[in-house]
C-alpha cells in the first residue's frame, strides 16, 4: 500500500490495463500531455498507435469508440470534462447505449468513457456538469462514480475489463486528494456499494465528493449524539440496492446527497426506490440534498450557493432524525 | 475481349444482377406488405438505388465491414445478409436478426461485418470510422465502407470523420448515395457545392460517379478500397442516383407531390436493374429465359422468407428486458 493522488490511481489502473491487454487504446484531446493527468506517460510507454490525440470532434471520436469496440478494440476515451458528453450525445445515447440491445444482443462493446466531472471552482456552466442522472436514465450504459483513489483504481480496472460501455466519472473536487492504494492490479466489481461508516439513526447515501463531506458531518454529529451510517454506491449503474435498502431497514431514515440538480437526479431515484421498498421501515420521509435546478454559475459566491455544502447535509440529517416529513433540502 | 474475359465478365454481371434482383424483389415485397398493413413501424425502400450497394459491396471481401442507413435493406443484402432473418425482423419476430428489437432501420449482422443500419442520419459514419481505426491499430488490412445519403452529407460528423480519418490514414470509404432528396426537400436547395468536392478540403480523393451504373460504382469503389487497403487512407465517393419510391412508405398522406413527375420518369427510364439486364441480353448474349428464371428464383426466395417470417413466433413479452448488457465471462 502506498499513498497516491486520486488521478494517479486512475493513471495506474489504465497503465496496468494497457500492459495486460493490447486491445486497450486511449483516445482523446491532449492525451499525450494529459490535461487532467489520467493518461500521463502512456504515449511514451505504449506509443502513438495506442495512445491517440484526437481533434476536438467529440461526436466522432466518441462514436468511433463504438465502432472500434465492435471491431476488436477496448477503447478508453478521455472526454476531459463531462459537460462534453452533451456534444456527443447522439453517439452516446443513440449508438453506444443502443447497439447491443437493438441488435438483439449480437455485440459486446467494451469501452470506457472517462471524464472529469462536477464543479472545480468557477469553471461555470459548460465545464461543471454532473451528467450522471442523464446517463443513468439512458439505459445501456454502466456508470461509475468513485470517491476514493483506492475505489477509483479497482473500479477502473473492472470497467475496462467489462464487456459493456462504462462511463467513468472523476469528481474534479477529488482529483488532488490522496489515498492509500495497492500497487498490484485489483478490481472492485461494478454494482457493489460500500458502507463507509456504520451508524444506527440515519442512512446517508452520498456520491462523489459528497461522500467525504457526509463523513465529516457524521463525525460532527456523533459528538452530538446522532449516529449516521454513510454509504457510497460507487456505481450508479448497476446500483447496489441491497446494501442501501438493508441499511435503511436498520436506520429507518435516508438522506441522499447528490451533486446534481434536484429534478430527476440520482437522489430522486434513490429516494423513490427506498420509499417504495422500505415504506414500512421508514420513520421519516426520504430527504434529498441536491443542487438547485439551475446551471452551475461562475462567481464563487453563486457556485457555493447552488451546490451542496456540509451544512446542507447536516440540516437534512437533523431534519430526518427530527422526524420532519416531506422536507427536501436544496443548497 | 477474349472469350475468357467475356465469360468472366458475364459471370460477374450475372452475380451483380442476381444481387440487385434480390434487393428489388425484397423491396417490392416489403412495399406490398406495408400497403397491406402487415408491417409495424417505418419502412424506407431502396428501389432505384440498387447499383450503388451491389457495386460497392462486390469489391469487399470477408472481414471488410459496412455501416448502413435508415434505407438499409439494399446494403445488407448486398453484403450477404440472410433475407429470411431480415424479413422476420421486419415482422418483429424472434427469429429476426435482432430478435424483434431492431426492425427495418436497425438490422445488424456483426458476423458479416454489418455494423448496422442506423435510424440516425449520419449515425453510422463515426462507427465506420472506429471500425477502420480498429483495423489500423491491430494491423489488419480490412476496409470499412460507410454508406450514407445526401442528407447525412450535411451532418457535422461527416466533416469530423473525413478530417479524423484523413489525419490517421484510416482504411475507410465514405460512400454518399445522392438520391437528390433529403426527406421531402430538394438536396440542392439545402446543400452548398458538390458533396464529392468536400473531400478536397481534407486532402483526400473525392469523386462523383453514376450511381445507376453498377460497373461505374464498382470501379470507383474498387479504387478507393484498394487505396485504403494499401494504407493510403480514406476516400469520399458521391454516387448520383434516385429513389423511385417514397422517403418512407405511406408518405403520401402528408407529403403531397414534391418531385416533378417528369423528373421521376426520367430517372425511372434509367432504372439500374433494367440497364443491367439490357446489357446482359444485348452485349453479353445471356438468353432472356435464363434471366427470367434467375428473377423468378429470387422472387420465390423472398416469398418463402415472408411465409417463414409470418409463421414465426413473436418474442415473449418478457424478452423486452433481455440483451441490455453482456455478461462478463472470466
Amino acid at each position: 500500500m502506498r499513498e497516491t493522488y486520486f488521478v494517479n490511481a486512475i493513471a495506474e489502473a489504465l497503465d496496468q490495463a494497457m500492459a495486460e491487454d493490447e486491445r486497450v487504446i486511449v483516445l482523446g484531446e491532449d492525451v499525450d500531455r494529459s490535461t487532467i493527468g489520467a493518461t500521463k506517460g502512456l504515449i511514451e510507454k505504449y506509443g502513438a498507435n495506442r495512445v491517440r490525440n484526437t481533434p476536438i470532434s467529440e461526436a466522432t471520436f466518441v462514436g468511433a469508440a463504438v465502432g472500434a469496440a465492435a471491431s476488436g478494440l477496448k477503447p478508453f476515451v478521455d472526454l476531459m470534462f463531462s459537460s462534453f458528453f452533451y456534444v456527443a450525445l447522439d453517439q452516446v445515447g443513440n449508438q453506444a447505449a443502443r447497439l447491443r440491445y437493438m441488435s438483439g444482443g449480437q455485440v459486446e462493446l467494451p469501452l470506457v468513457y472517462f471524464a472529469g466531472t462536477g464543479p472545480s471552482g468557477s469553471a461555470a456552466a459548460q465545464h461543471s456538469e454532473n451528467p450522471h442522472p442523464i446517463l443513468m436514465h439512458l439505459s445501456g450504459l454502466k456508470v461509475a462514480f468513485p470517491s476514493t483513489p483506492a475505489d477509483a483504481k479497482g473500479l477502473l480496472l473492472a470497467s475496462i475489463r467489462d464487456p459493456n460501455p462504462v462511463v467513468f466519472l472523476l469528481d474534479l473536487m477529488l482529483a488532488g486528494e490522496k489515498g492509500l492504494i495497492s500497487e498490484e492490479p485489483y478490481e472492485i466489481p461494478l454494482g457493489s456499494a460500500t458502507v463507509c461508516r456504520e451508524g444506527i439513526d440515519v442512512t446517508v447515501v452520498a456520491l462523489g465528493s459528497l461522500v467525504q463531506k457526509s463523513l465529516a458531518v457524521a463525525e460532527e454529529l456523533e459528538a452530538e449524539g446522532v449516529s449516521v451510517e454513510v454509504i457510497d454506491p460507487r456505481t450508479l449503474v448497476p446500483f447496489d440496492w441491497e446494501t442501501v435498502l438493508t441499511s435503511v431497514r436498520k436506520t429507518g431514515r435516508i438522506v441522499v446527497a447528490d451533486p446534481a440538480r434536484r429534478t430527476c437526479g440520482a437522489a430522486a431515484e434513490i429516494a423513490a426506490v427506498t420509499a417504495e421498498r422500505c415504506w414500512d421501515d421508514l420513520r421519516a420521509a426520504p430527504k434529498r440534498v441536491t443542487w438547485d435546478d439551475v446551471p452551475v454559475p461562475f462567481s464563487p459566491v453563486l457556485e457555493e450557493a447552488m451546490t451542496v455544502s456540509p451544512e446542507d447535509i447536516r440540516r437534512a440529517v437533523l431534519a430526518a432524525v427530527g422526524g420532519e416529513r416531506g422536507a427536501t433540502v436544496s443548497a | 475481349m477474349s472469350m475468357t474475359q467475356t465469360a468472366q465478365s458475364t459471370e460477374l454481371a450475372l452475380e451483380l444482377y442476381e444481387r440487385m434482383i434480390r434487393i428489388r424483389a425484397f423491396e417490392q415485397k416489403v412495399q406490398q406488405l406495408f400497403k397491406l398493413g402487415k408491417l409495424p413501424g417505418f419502412v424506407h425502400l431502396y428501389i432505384g438505388e440498387e447499383a450503388v450497394a451491389v457495386g460497392a459491396c462486390s469489391v469487399l471481401r470477408d472481414g471488410d465491414r459496412i455501416t448502413s442507413t435508415h434505407r438499409g435493406h439494399g446494403h445488407l443484402i448486398a453484403k450477404g445478409a440472410d433475407v429470411e432473418r431480415m424479413m422476420a425482423e421486419l415482422f418483429g419476430r424472434r427469429s429476426g436478426y435482432c430478435k424483434g428489437k431492431g426492425g427495418s432501420m436497425h438490422i445488424f449482422d456483426f458476423g458479416l461485418g454489418i455494423l448496422g443500419a442506423n435510424g440516425i442520419v449520419g449515425g453510422g459514419i463515426p462507427i465506420a470510422t472506429g471500425a477502420a481505426l480498429a483495423d489500423r491499430v491491430l494491423g489488419r488490412d480490412n476496409v470499412t465502407i460507410a454508406f450514407f445519403g445526401d442528407g447525412a452529407a450535411n451532418q457535422g460528423v461527416l466533416h469530423e470523420a473525413l478530417n479524423l480519418s484523413a489525419v490517421w490514414s484510416l482504411p475507410v470509404v465514405y460512400l454518399c448515395e445522392n438520391n437528390q432528396y433529403t426527406e421531402w426537400m430538394r438536396t440542392e436547395d439545402i446543400t452548398a457545392g458538390r458533396i464529392a468536392d468536400r473531400a478536397h478540403a481534407f486532402g483526400i480523393p473525392g469523386v462523383q460517379v453514376d450511381g445507376n451504373d453498377v460497373f461505374a460504382v464498382r470501379e470507383a469503389v474498387s479504387a478507393a478500397v484498394e487505396r485504403a487497403r494499401r494504407g493510403e487512407g480514406p476516400s469520399l465517393i458521391e454516387a448520383l442516383t434516385y429513389r423511385h419510391l417514397a422517403h418512407n412508405e405511406g408518405e403520401e398522406v402528408f407529403s403531397g407531390v414534391y418531385r416533378p413527375p417528369d423528373e421521376v420518369d426520367s430517372w425511372k427510364a434509367r432504372d439500374p436493374v433494367v440497364a443491367l439486364r439490357r446489357r446482359l441480353e444485348d452485349v453479353l448474349d445471356v438468353p432472356a429465359a435464363e434471366l427470367d428464371a434467375l428473377e423468378q428464383r429470387q422472387r420465390d426466395h423472398i416469398e418463402s422468407a415472408v411465409e417463414t417470417a409470418e409463421a414465426s413466433a413473436f418474442p415473449a413479452p418478457e424478452e423486452a428486458l433481455d440483451d441490455l448488457f453482456a455478461d462478463r465471462i472470466g
